[in-house]
């Protein structure tokens, strides 16, 4: 019956709510916490996003798939969310500069997801609930089953996951004759932030999240990067340890995301589990320096402690706000090169507004 | 910046009468800054002549003048008023290009007038094509190749070195006029005087055709701070030589990829930003050519539009609100989203629907025009429907049109000829969606379709879907055969249950009722702007077929306005001004005010005005699934027009209570038979007349009432194919035209009054009392449609006698069909005696008119005596007049150029405007006057 042969699929939540839908993408079963994100276009650069690593994704925009997908328009080299939970999959798509359809695309790197639910209705719950894990499945209806197996995913508060996604090995990107270098600590770093360091003349060592100080040293880097990426911050003391220590180098030090939270807890500024977090690409930010807002993508479920933050006004000034619910979007150590962002400058997808943020870094790092 | 304190009192330009490419969403954004302003404490004085719309309404504006949009008028309110500031952003270019007269002539300097919202220098920029094209190319944006040519030798030279396909765009025009596309050399000359001949500075653009690339529209907003967000990005589903005005629109972009929509988002804000430094609304048109994905800049509207009436209702921000506050100071953070009220203003929309606008035409209206659609902007109206996705959005739109159809084709309307349909696809004219799908439905391949179309193969690819479905459910004999999944799956891709049973070849209630059974029932889902992220406090709905439903009714009291759909000839803007003072009343009266409507252009669907706003198709089996859910005590429909008057019957039917004027009495007076028995029994004269289903039992009618005779279908809107015919020969060839156009309708013959003058009176009635609002005497003489007349109010010529005899039949009438609300007759006198020729029982076109020229909330009074709540005896109505109104139509003749320009019984008016004279020396008056007797010799 043309349209309608479907494989039904299934998505319990951990309170037990539950929806029936359709399979899309790979046949199969799949779990982790589930988070929602806004943004109308760049469902590719999502899934590839590090930093959605073991997360099911619902998209709230009404088609996925419409423009099919692009091997070039990636964060990374493979798909990190763990599904996907979406209203209308497409697969019929069209668009001459792409590679193939989201069906396709999902088979092949193995992605389980659901569509055909009330992704709204899903969306109001998780506000309304906050975030919790979930699980996907087009294999096993029965719910007992699967509470079983959704009882054993790990929860996301205390999970360490940065060195799952992070480079095993070191590489380099960009121009070696370019005039800066900048060690970049990965976490799960997205291709854009490399490539929005590389077009500014920088020269990038990426190092593995685990590299100790000295090897990022002897490379002898104008600049440091710590990176955006999957899990719980305070879940990272090897990475908390790394960024005290370059702060104590008085070297530029640039953090994005999970880099921005890394570098709070560098000053002892703890970081806290926000209630549904926020992904998307309309995210209004004030920049308090320059009395200048921008429009930002971000994808965060952890945050900066704002009211540590301002008791230590002393050590560190808080120079982006959100708009929204007045959380902390960006932060200067005072007296130091050092800065970061809670939100994602490079965007990919999302709006260019806060680029000026990688000229800021370069700057610091002129000699 | 917070609010500029120094502004105490503006000036809001209107737009004027609605013209095509320019209508009510002008008196939309007018109204919605209106109250913006006086939010801030604002003092508002407001010129706009065109006395159908709400924004001249006292409840609006603090000052309104109904005067012709000159400078003199601006200088007579600067005058009479102090006024600190003009805010001319909100009356599209009809006001931009008064302010600019103004500013020239240094009116606004004389009287220390501060522009805001506004730069005169952007303005002149974005108007003045070759200046646009080297500031874009400037800024280092791409635009088409083209060049200027201000003599038919230039435009000459030009094409020869730009090429074929090429188009012409005069400078300084309203929605594309005199543009056109140029295929081929033979085409150019005429083209090309055309252009240059309709350009005010005699100056054409001479420009390469981007046939076949993608539109996109980008709406931003900016504040006096450099913050711009784009608050709607809009894929038009026809390409590039399409007018935006008149392409299917869809929201949010369907086939942008996050690359191409950031460098498009990138590139509208550095436009905007390199125009100037004004505060306000900005809409930029980009064409996407879809093989590289390169960029072209079409062109900027550094001001509120059509599109950003469109864009706020498709995302629940209200651009025009925001863009008032910016204009006096306010920065976007400063500000609130209005939709979650705790959210910042300073945001990009997130949608978590699509939303499909689709634009009603006219064209049966202008017998020998070019339906043709290109650069000029034909359509006279727009409807826009909301959906989970695109086929229920675009179904959804297509029920909202209100032509017959009952969704996207499967409704008995389908083409079969294969050449016909692939003819109609290359010549987009107003059915091609429709084509379409007869296309893919006969087989045509998609490639095929792309081919002649240029349509993006995802929306093909879509359109087919439907015709697979189709086939499958074919297959079923009976509704009960259905499995239920497949019958969800079809309603949530928006067949409507007419639909399913002609495809079945069943009928419709078999469909409802096994759906009922199925329980696969609506849902409602919000318009909030963030695809549900934050809680939103604003009842902004629509229907789908999800699972949860968000539209919890209360246990107030509540009644349901029907609204008009889309504007069109004949019926328009008015209504929207009956719709919200109805809503006021009842807001007033305590009860939670329901509205339903699609029309994305009127201030009734603003999501402030009503208690709760359901924006879905004025279609019975959507209306049916709203009252089932809200349960109201009624439903009003004699605010809305023919369109809302039409669904009584379904309501009586199944006895949803009708508030004021029962279904009977309303049946009685639209029925010509009962209707004149009626008359007959009241002793009122009427024309002699008949009906007849057939050519013979049309001449047997013709031969009792005799010639000239007055050629009509029944149940028509604006006196469509009305004809007057003098002979046999005549009326037998018109008769033949109306059955072949309108199988199955009946013909209505009526005995024509030659040369008798026509008048009207509207007035309430509450059962017993009958307050007479207004008589209007029109000055062409009866054979002129009323729309297109020009009505004086009071009478001017008619004798005392006629007056009164007028004024005792109408209480006659309105009595005797029981009225409770409104009603509207109208009469032709010839020589002493008086005749009923039809009786409207509901608002009028002239209600709204009445009201401004007497300065009475009538419209209020009316909804309070339907409701019952009030009698007229608890009013004290006190008419203010001024001299005598005229109500003067507007026409959009230069539009469709090969259009018989001459007046008749058929309606052709886009647009009125209102005037008021002294006395009859008037000069202005006394031209009019001189055109009826032109008529009269004719």
């Amino acid at each position: 019956m043309g349209e309608l042969k479907y494989t039904p699929a299934v998505l319990l939540l951990e309170d037990g709510t539950f929806f029936q839908g359709r399979a899309a993408g790979k046949i199969g079963t799949t779990s982790g916490e589930i988070c929602f994100n806004t943004g109308m276009t760049g469902y590719q650069e999502i899934f590839t996003d590090p930093s959605y690593y073991g997360q099911l994704l619902v998209t709230t925009n009404a088609h996925i798939g419409n423009y099919g997908t692009k091997k070039t328009e990636t964060e990374s080299y493979s798909i990190k969310i763990a599904g996907l939970i979406c209203k209308n999959f497409t697969p019929q798509y069209h668009r001459p500069m792409a590679d193939q359809s989201i069906q396709d695309y999902f088979e092949e790197e193995q992605l389980v997801g659901i569509s055909n639910v009330d992704t709204r209705a899903i969306v109001k719950h998780i506000r309304n609930k906050g975030a919790m894990n979930a699980i996907i499945s087009s294999e096993v209806s029965d719910v007992t089953v699967l509470k079983k197996m959704l009882a054993e995913v790990p929860q996301m508060e205390g999970l360490e996951l940065a060195s799952k996604v992070s480079t095993k090995e070191p590489y380099t990107y960009g121009d070696p004759h370019a005039t800066y270098k900048v060690a970049v600590l990965d976490y799960g770093v997205k291709q854009n932030i490399l490539h929005c360091f590389a077009e500014r003349d920088c020269y990038l060592r990426v190092f593995p999240a685990k590299t100790p100080l000295e090897d990022l040293i002897a490379w002898q880097p104008d600049g440091y990067f710590l990176s955006n990426g999957p899990g719980d911050p305070a879940s990272m003391d090897y990475a908390v340890q790394t960024a005290k220590a370059i702060l104590e180098l008085d070297a530029p030090l640039f953090g994005i995301c999970l880099g921005h939270q890394l570098l709070a807890l560098a000053l002892d500024i703890p970081t806290y589990k926000m209630h549904h977090g926020h992904r998307g690409i309309n995210h209004p930010v004030k920049n308090l320096e320059t009395g200048h807002c921008e429009i930002t993508s971000q994808n965060h479920g952890f945050g900066v402690s704002p009211d540590a933050i301002r008791a230590n006004a002393d050590r560190v000034s808080i120079t982006h706000m959100n708009l929204n619910d007045e959380t902390i979007e960006g932060m200067q150590v005072n007296g130091k090169k050092a800065f970061s962002v809670q939100y994602h400058p490079e965007a990919s997808p999302g709006p260019h507004d806060a680029r000026y943020l990688f000229d800021k870094f370069v700057k610091l790092m002129e000699k | 910046m917070p609010k500029d304190t120094s502004i105490r009192s503006v000036l809001i330009i209107g737009s004027g009468p609605i013209v095509i490419g320019q209508a009510c969403e002008f008196d939309y954004s007018g109204s919605q800054a209106s109250r913006s302003l006086r939010e801030e404490g604002i003092e508002v004085s407001l010129i706009n002549d065109n006395p159908a719309t709400i924004m001249t309404d006292p409840v609006t504006a603090d000052h309104v003048y109904l005067l012709p949009l000159t400078v003199e008028s601006i200088i007579r309110i600067l005058e009479e008023r102090q006024i600190d500031a003009v805010l001319p952003t909100m009356g599209g270019q009809t006001a931009l290009n008064l302010a600019i007269e103004a500013d020239k002539q240094g009116v606004w300097a004389k009287y220390n007038i501060r522009m805001i919202g506004v730069d005169i220098d952007a303005i002149e920029l974005t108007e003045n094509r070759e200046a646009f094209r080297q500031h874009m190319i400037h800024i280092g944006l791409k635009v088409a190749p083209s060049r200027i040519a201000n003599s038919f030798l230039e435009g000459k030279e030009a094409a020869q070195e730009i090429g074929y396909p090429l188009v012409i765009r005069p400078s300084y025009t309203l929605g594309g006029s005199g543009g056109a596309f140029v295929h081929k050399a033979e085409e150019f000359d005429a083209a090309l005087r055309r252009g240059l001949s309709m350009s005010p500075t005699h100056e054409v653009l001479v420009e390469k055709a981007v046939l076949g690339w993608k539109e996109f529209e980008l709406e931003l907003l900016r504040d006096a701070a450099d913050n711009v967000v784009i608050i709607c990005t809009v894929e038009n589903l026809d390409p590039m030589g399409i007018h935006t005005g008149d392409s299917i629109t869809v929201a949010p972009a369907m086939t942008l990829s996050d690359t191409a929509y950031q460098r498009m988002r990138d590139e509208a804000i550095q436009a905007m930003r390199s125009l100037g430094n004004f505060a306000g609304g900005c809409n930029i048109q980009f064409a996407l050519d879809p093989e590289t994905e390169d960029l072209i800049v079409i062109e900027i509207n550094p001001r509120v539009s059509r599109s950003s009436a469109l864009a706020s209702k498709a995302t629940g921000y209200p651009i025009a609100k925001i863009a008032a506050k910016l204009a006096i100071g306010y920065n976007l953070d400063e500000l609130k989203n209005q939709i979650t009220k705790t959210t910042s203003a300073y945001f990009e929309p997130s949608l978590d629907y699509v939303i499909v606008k689709m634009p009603r035409w006219n064209f049966e209206k202008f017998i020998g025009s070019d339906h043709t659609l290109g650069l000029q902007m034909k359509s006279v109206g727009e409807v826009m429907a909301i959906g989970r996705n695109f086929l229920e959005a675009l179904q959804k739109a297509c029920q909202s049109l209100e032509n017959g159809r009952m969704g996207l084709g499967a409704d008995m309307k389908e083409w079969i000829k294969t050449s016909d349909i692939l003819e109609r696809l290359e010549q987009a004219s107003e059915d091609r969606i429709f084509r379409i799908k007869d296309a893919l439905r006969l087989g045509v391949p998609e490639k095929t379709i792309h081919k002649l179309t240029k349509i993006d193969p995802w929306f093909i690819r879509q359109i087919k879907q439907l015709v697979k479905l189709e086939d499958d459910l074919m297959k079923y004999n009976v509704p009960d055969d259905i499995p239920e999944p497949f019958f969800r799956y079809l309603k949530e891709v928006g067949y409507s249950d007419a639909q399913i049973a002609w495809l079945m070849r069943i009928e419709e209630q078999h469909v409802t009722a096994y759906r009922k059974k199925l329980g696969i029932r609506r849902t409602y889902k919000m318009v909030d702007t963030c695809a549900c992220e934050f809680e939103a406090k604003t009842p902004y709905f629509y229907s789908t077929f999800d699972k949860e439903n968000e539209s919890i009714p209360s246990n107030k009291r509540k009644v349901v306005v029907l609204g008009s759909g889309p504007n069109r000839i004949g019926q328009g803007i008015e209504f929207d001004y009956c719709c919200v003072h109805g809503l006021l009343a009842l807001k007033e009266m305590g009860y939670e005010a329901i509205m339903v409507n699609c029309n994305p252009e009127t201030v009734s669907t603003d999501f402030d005005v009503a208690d709760k706003l359901y924006f879905e198709p004025v279609f019975w089996e959507h209306l049916e699934e709203i009252l089932e859910l809200e349960k109201p005590e009624g439903v009003i429909v004699q605010l809305g027009g023919q369109t809302a008057l039409k669904l009584a019957k379904q309501l009586h039917e199944r006895n949803i209570p009708i508030i004021g004027t029962d279904f009977p009495s309303m049946d009685l007076a639209e029925d010509r038979g009962a209707f004149s028995d009626l008359l007959k029994e009241l002793e009122i004269p009427y024309p002699e007349y008949g009906v007849a289903s057939n050519a013979d039992e049309a001449l047997e009618v013709a031969r009792k009432t005799g010639y000239p005779a007055l050629v009509r279908p029944s149940y028509v809107l604006g006196g469509q194919r009305m004809r007057i015919v003098i002979n046999d020969t005549e009326l037998e060839r018109h008769v033949l035209t109306i059955f072949k156009h309108m199988p199955d309708n009946r013909v209505l013959i009526d005995h024509f009054l030659d040369r008798a003058k026509e008048a009207e009176i509207d007035a309430i009635c509450d059962g017993e009392q009958v307050h007479i609002m207004g008589i209007m005497e029109h000055i062409e003489p009866a054979g002129i449609h009323s729309g297109d007349s020009s009505a004086v109010l009071p009478t001017y010529s008619l004798s005392v006698e006629a007056v009164n005899t007028m004024v005792e039949y109408a209480e006659k009438i309105a009595r005797a069909l029981n009225i409770k609300g409104l009603i509207n007759i109208q009469f032709a006198i010839k020589g002493d005696k008086v005749y009923v020729i039809e009786a409207n029982p509901r608002a009028s076109r002239t209600t709204p008119f009445i009201a401004k020229a007497y300065r009475v909330p009538y419209l209020q009074i009316a909804t309070k005596v339907m409701l019952g709540t009030h009698k007229l005896k608890d009013f004290d109505i006190q008419p203010r007049p001024r001299g005598f109104a005229i109500k003067v139509p507007i026409f959009s003749f230069d539009k469709f150029p090969n259009v018989d320009k001459n007046l008749g019984p058929e309606m052709k008016s886009t647009g009125e405007a209102i005037r008021y004279i002294r006395d009859i020396s008037d000069p202005f008056f006394r031209e009019l006057d001189r055109q009826r007797n032109m008529y009269l010799t004719r």
